[in-house]
């Protein structure tokens, strides 16, 4: 008989987490490590640690495995810290291990982007159970449910010493949640400039900013806004590219939007071959031109 | 002191590659081969940490068929002092690479394993989290800044909200992020110079098979491509037009 437990690194996640189940047609329980227990989305328990920030992954996949037995799908949703935590559970689980699923053909046949999205592997997992991340756009959002039981799970201590937390900056939404995404690359001069322009604009549809890896490494955006391969995989219902060209790297996190703008001064950039619109123009002119338009 | 670096040979990281037409797995006809990224900037942080600490010695592992001693010779000419090639056709995952390195930690004894955080062809991001548990060290994973003490390893690496400091004891395992470093070049002499440096062949130590399987690999359906617009009226008029901007 197969069981889920999704192991929720935040909120937002619980809901990923039922979706995957509908998705195998399979029960789930819940592990949430941060924030008040989400109670209606289906899940059987809820083992809520009620922590205020994530600790290390150390501890936190050592709770995991002594909780782990009976389920023959342990889940997370696709993020920096599902990757530190489940990989390290598979280790002491002993057992394999499929990261970013993207689609299930059965409860043990899955697909992943490999090679920076340029390939699709299909992968069967030979033995249970097994560990996964996955990317919640690839898996349709159902509604809330039945209100689930709750327990308590504590966190094993770490080795590890969190001497300096990270914290959300600003107040726009997280980038892999956002139904708007405007992202800026290379020819944004300065970071000033990221932020009156890119920023603005995202401020101005309510949307997340987001950037490429060469406007990352030049100090021009913050890291934690990288979007591609290598960084964060955003799926909004709109994402609007400014000076990006569309390397493949950068387009393996922006596949899955549903509409993709692109602003390019150069009318042979890559990024208008996967563009659902295209504006060849200047960003420096084009973007104010669109607010004015919006009147915002 | 001892920094254990493994390091993998993977397609081009810029190379267009396609599956095999019977699926069975990637083409790499006339496609380079590097070391993988992550891992080059592993090499050249445990470099620079023993530019540093001279006291550091450098261990470099691969695991793979012969050929990979060319990435092997990249990295001792990068800096490594002795390279070892796992010399083995055998398919592994990356719980499978994890095992092998865990031999490999056990008779190297580092203080430090300092490898990718994921090899830029599987796009796995496990391994290094599972040769941690294995060993029950602690892991500091995604690295943009590592420093070594004698006992401790402090390390500022990238969360999800940004970036976080951590510090632990060694022995431990830091995974590496793109902005830890930019890899030197390497110039002819120092490639010359390491063909004189060890590399030792040997034979592997696990032979669990892999518990997962290929089924196939496949080109994605590809996003049909859309339209130039003429102007930002047509561009705002469209996108109102789709429902698009419903804030
Ligand atoms: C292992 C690896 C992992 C990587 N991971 C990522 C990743 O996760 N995310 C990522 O983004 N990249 C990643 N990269 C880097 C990637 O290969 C590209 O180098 C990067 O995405 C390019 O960023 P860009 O589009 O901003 O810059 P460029 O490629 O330089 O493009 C800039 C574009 O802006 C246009 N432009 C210039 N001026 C204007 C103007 N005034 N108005 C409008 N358009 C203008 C130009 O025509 C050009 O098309 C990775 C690379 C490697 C090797
Ligand atoms: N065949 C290999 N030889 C040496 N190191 C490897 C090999 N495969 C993976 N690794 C290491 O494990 C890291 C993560 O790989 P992966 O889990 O496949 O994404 C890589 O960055 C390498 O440091």
């Amino acid at each position: 008989m197969s069981k889920i437990v999704g192991v929720a690194f935040s909120p937002s996640d619980v809901a990923g987490i039922q979706s995957f189940a509908a998705a195998l047609g399979v029960p789930f329980d819940v592990i949430q490590i941060v924030g008040s227990p989400v109670l209606d989305a289906g899940a059987g328990t809820v083992f809520a640690a009620q922590l205020s920030d994530l600790s290390p992954a150390d501890g936190i996949a050592s709770g995991v495995h002594q909780a782990a037995s009976g389920y023959s799908h342990i889940v997370a949703v696709s993020s920096m810290a599902s990757k530190d935590v489940l990989a390290r559970l598979a280790g002491l689980l002993d057992c394999a291990m499929v990261t970013d699923v993207i689609a299930a053909q059965s409860t043990t046949v899955f697909q992943r982007p490999v090679v920076a999205g340029t390939i699709i592997q299909t992968v069967e997992v030979l033995a249970e159970p097994v560990v996964l991340t996955f990317r919640p756009a690839g898996f349709p959002k159902q509604a809330p449910a039945g209100q689930s039981a709750v327990a308590p799970f504590s966190v094993p201590a770490s080795k590890v010493t969190i001497t300096q937390a990270a914290h959300k900056t600003g107040g726009r939404p997280d980038l892999t949640q956002a139904s708007v995404v405007v992202s800026g690359g290379r020819p944004l001069k300065d970071a000033a400039s990221f932020e009156s322009i890119i920023g603005g604009l995202a401020d101005a549809l309510g949307g997340a900013a987001g950037a490429t890896r060469a406007a990352v490494d030049s100090g021009i955006a913050a890291n934690e806004l990288q979007v591609g391969q290598t960084g964060k995989i955003v799926a909004p219902d709109l994402y609007i590219a400014a000076g990006i060209s569309g390397s493949t790297q950068h387009m393996a996190g922006i596949k899955d939007s549903k509409l993709i703008v692109a602003i390019n001064k150069d009318p042979d950039a890559p990024i208008f071959e996967v563009a659902d619109l295209g504006l060849v123009a200047d960003l420096y002119e084009a973007i104010p031109a669109i607010r004015a338009l919006l009147g915002k | 002191m001892t920094i254990l670096v493994p390091v993998k040979r993977v397609v081009d990281p810029y190379a267009k590659v396609r599956p095999l037409g019977d699926g069975s797995g990637i083409d790499t006809t006339g496609v380079k081969f590097e070391i993988n990224p992550f891992d080059e900037i592993a090499v050249e942080e445990a470099v620079r940490l023993r530019e540093k600490n001279p006291a550091i010695q450098i261990v470099v592992v691969s695991i793979g068929g012969a050929e990979c001693e060319e990435q092997l010779r990249k990295a001792l000419a990068m800096g490594a002092d002795k390279a070892i090639l796992i010399e083995t056709s055998h398919v592994y995952d990356s719980l499978g690479i994890a095992k092998e390195l865990e031999a490999v930690v056990a008779s190297v004894q580092p203080s430090v394993v300092l490898m990718g955080k994921q090899a830029t062809d599987d796009d796995c991001n496990q391994a290094g989290q599972m040769l941690a548990a294995r060993l029950d060290w602690p892991q500091a994973c995604f690295a943009s800044k590592v420093e070594l003490g004698a006992e401790k390893a402090t390390v500022s690496r990238e969360a999800d909200l940004g970036v976080e400091t951590v510090e632990m004891p060694l022995p431990c395992v830091i995974t590496t992020d793109l902005r830890l470093n930019e890899p030197r070049f390497v110039a002819l002499p120092g490639i010359i110079k390491a063909r004189s440096k060890p590399l030792e062949r040997i034979a592997p130590k696990t032979t669990s098979a892999p518990k997962t399987r290929t089924v196939k690999m496949e080109s994605p359906s590809a996003r049909s491509a859309g339209r130039k617009v003429a102007s930002v009226e047509e561009l705002v008029a469209e996108l109102k037009n789709r429902g698009a901007l419903s804030t």
